[in-house]
């Protein structure tokens, strides 16, 4: 049983004459409850693969999954499905919707998910004292701090209880305090909940977190390796 | 849908009321064009529906009438052989009952008039003048003399146009002359009693009025008559009455509502109705451009956000339903100021607007110098479907191309 599997992923993008090779026959599994770390430097593909494990791009070539279902197979509006149920995203930047507070930012996926009225208070309630921000729910995201929207973020991605979270370069623009508080809730839901978390990252702070770290360079896995000591 | 189509709804609408107003100067430079737009239509709308009210009751007050029965041969051979017997009976009772409010039986046969000087061929009009005030015949129309008192009235009654033709004045003795039913000429000398004038000249010169029972003797018809002109006060409801005299009146005589009598006042208010709607859509698709530009500005500076919306799992046609929802927020917002900027100017114009100045051109066309603006819940009716209709058809273009963005490519854009 895998969370995700990737197998042969190629990906090229073509930049006026140039054609850039985001994914080279990526295969990689991430079993469910992993938490991992996709790393390398700018352009070495992993914002490319966590795009396509989340369906948001498609490869040339290659298979995904993402539990049983073979996501390179879906069309547009199935796999929005797929990540409205099953994934949550954190984003680098411009996380959340600026006209929504930030409950009704955790509340919207819940909305699209047709969770009665009810349901959603309770569980943005509790998700936003879960992530330290109970009191601020009423709050527009330009009056949040960068460390507190990422939070809202995340609690977004995680109130409808996916099985899986793709965060893509999630403390890119934080401090080193607001970083490392991330990362802690990061890790708790990851051992309280059990979510698979794959996140793609250049900051060292954010690999120390992770027990399993996958280094990429031109758009192949140039090591896959279990960190001792973490977990 | 496998998701919970009213709650998006629910969140989609606050998401466009709110996305609507972060740009509140733009925002409201279009809602101000849409109310003025609305406005305009309606405002157009009522003072064309007024004029042509007045067309339709001037043309209506000639013909007269708002039906008419004849003998089945009349309209083709208006002659005095084609007369029919004064209604009884349970016609009589029809005519006599509401919703009919007026009605008058006439002799109409072509004659001449001969005065001293000239002469020249008229309508000779054997008129009951009760009858004839009640359908719309207006006394203070009389220059000079005055009206008929009664159907054995042997005074004539003639336009100001024919009496200068005939250099004959108040007072003078005429003769009048027309054919009986077994074609011998049937002549005698009248006087002119009064002189009318009538919005078209070629009423003044067309008409003469004399006593029904005069007309009739010199005819020699008993008490037979040509028409029976009747009015139950509101054109637009004829065919709702007409049956029923329709049957009264039996199938050897004919019965047709006026716009049967009369096809150009029908086809003018069928023209002005199309023009209604011709103006309302060439309004709003001047209007339309100014729509589509702030719908394709606000997605263009939400495409990062959009984006971001998709990747969270929304379906591309919710992204659309958002961008027309923002549309419908702001073209009902505009209907519903512009129908009432309407009701409030409109209203107090409805006791009438002078338009003298240019009175002249409006007589040939049948109006008058006072124009009666006339709002109709049709007319804004239409008005709110060309909006609506035409609005979100607008908005199409920008709501799809919203919903066609590639998330990644969206949200990285800078």
């Amino acid at each position: 049983m895998t969370a995700i599997a990737c197998k042969d992923l190629c990906k090229t993008f073509t930049q006026g004459e140039q054609t850039i090779t985001g994914l080279d026959r990526v295969s990689i599994n991430v079993a469910p409850g992993e938490f991992v770390c996709l790393s390398g430097p700018s352009g070495s593909g992993k914002t490319t693969l966590l795009n396509a494990m989340g369906g948001l791009d498609s490869p040339d070539s290659g298979e995904i999954r993402v539990g049983d279902r073979r996501v390179d197979q879906l069309d547009k509006s199935e796999r929005a499905d797929m990540r409205l149920h099953n994934i949550g995203f954190v984003f680098q930047a411009y996380n959340l919707i600026p006209v929504l507070t930030a409950r009704e930012n955790i509340e919207f996926v819940m909305h699209v998910q047709g969770v009665p009225a009810s349901e959603r208070r309770d569980k943005s309630s509790a998700i936003l004292e879960e992530v330290g921000l109970s009191g601020l729910g009423d709050r527009l995201p330009a009056q949040l701090s960068g460390g507190q929207q990422q939070r809202v973020a995340v609690a977004r991605a995680i109130v409808s209880n996916p099985t899986l979270v793709l965060a893509d370069e999630p403390t890119a623009n934080l401090d080193s305090h607001s970083a490392e508080q991330l990362m802690e809730l990061f890790v708790a839901l990851n051992r309280e909940r059990g979510i698979t978390f794959v996140i793609a990252t250049h900051d060292v702070r954010v690999m120390a977190y992770c027990r399993r770290l996958i280094r990429m360079v031109d758009g192949r896995i140039v090591a896959d390796e279990t960190q001792p000591g973490i977990g | 849908m496998a998701d919970g189509y009213a709650p998006t709804m629910r969140v989609l609408a606050v998401l466009a009321w709110r996305n609507l107003w972060r740009n509140y100067r733009r925002t409201l430079i279009m809602l101000a064009a849409i109310v003025v737009g609305v406005w305009a239509m309606i405002l157009f709308s009522a003072m064309m529906r007024g004029m042509l009210d007045e067309m339709v009751a001037g043309g209506l007050r000639v013909l007269p009438g708002e039906a008419q029965i004849h003998h089945s041969g009349y309209r083709d051979d208006p002659s005095v052989a084609n007369s029919m017997d004064a209604p009884a009976g349970a016609l009589r009772n029809t005519l006599d009952s509401p919703p009919i409010q007026a009605w008058t039986s006439r002799v109409k046969v072509p004659g001449m008039v001969v005065s001293e000087r000239d002469s020249r061929g008229v309508v000779l009009l054997g008129v009951e003048p009760e009858g004839e005030i009640a359908l719309g015949f207006q006394p203070d129309k009389i220059v000079e003399g005055r009206f008929l008192e009664s159907a054995e009235d042997d005074g004539l009654v003639i336009g100001r146009k024919l009496a200068e033709r005939l250099e004959t004045d108040l007072g003078k003795r005429v003769v009048i002359m027309s054919q009986d039913p077994d074609n011998e000429v049937a002549e005698r000398g009248v006087r002119v009693v009064g002189v009318y004038t009538a919005r078209l000249q070629g009423t003044e010169e067309t008409y003469a009025y004399i006593g029904r029972q005069v007309l009739q003797d010199l005819l020699g018809i008993g008490d037979q008559v040509s028409e029976v002109a009747i009015t139950a006060g509101d054109y637009l409801q004829v065919n709702q009455w007409l049956p029923a005299v329709a049957e009264a009146a039996g199938p050897e005589l004919e019965t047709l509502p006026w716009t049967r009598l009369d096809g150009y006042l029908d086809s003018m208010l069928r023209v002005q109705g199309n023009m209604n709607v011709v103006f309302m859509v060439v309004i709003f698709l001047a209007l339309s451009f100014g729509l589509v530009n702030t719908l394709v500005m606000a997605v263009f500076e939400r495409v990062r956000e959009i984006g971001l919306m998709m990747s969270l799992g929304m379906r591309p046609r919710w992204i659309m339903y958002q961008v027309l929802l923002e549309s419908l927020i702001l073209l009902t917002l505009g209907l519903l100021v512009g129908n009432i900027l309407a009701l409030v100017t409109i209203l107090p114009l409805e006791s009438g607007i002078d338009i003298s100045v240019v009175a002249e051109g409006m007589e040939m066309a049948g109006m008058g110098t006072t124009l009666y603006p006339a709002l109709a819940v049709a007319d804004m009716l239409m008005s709110t479907v060309v909006v609506i209709v035409l609005g979100l058809l607008a908005s199409l273009l920008p709501a799809w191309r919203a919903s066609r963005l590639d998330p990644v490519r969206a949200m990285a854009r800078t």
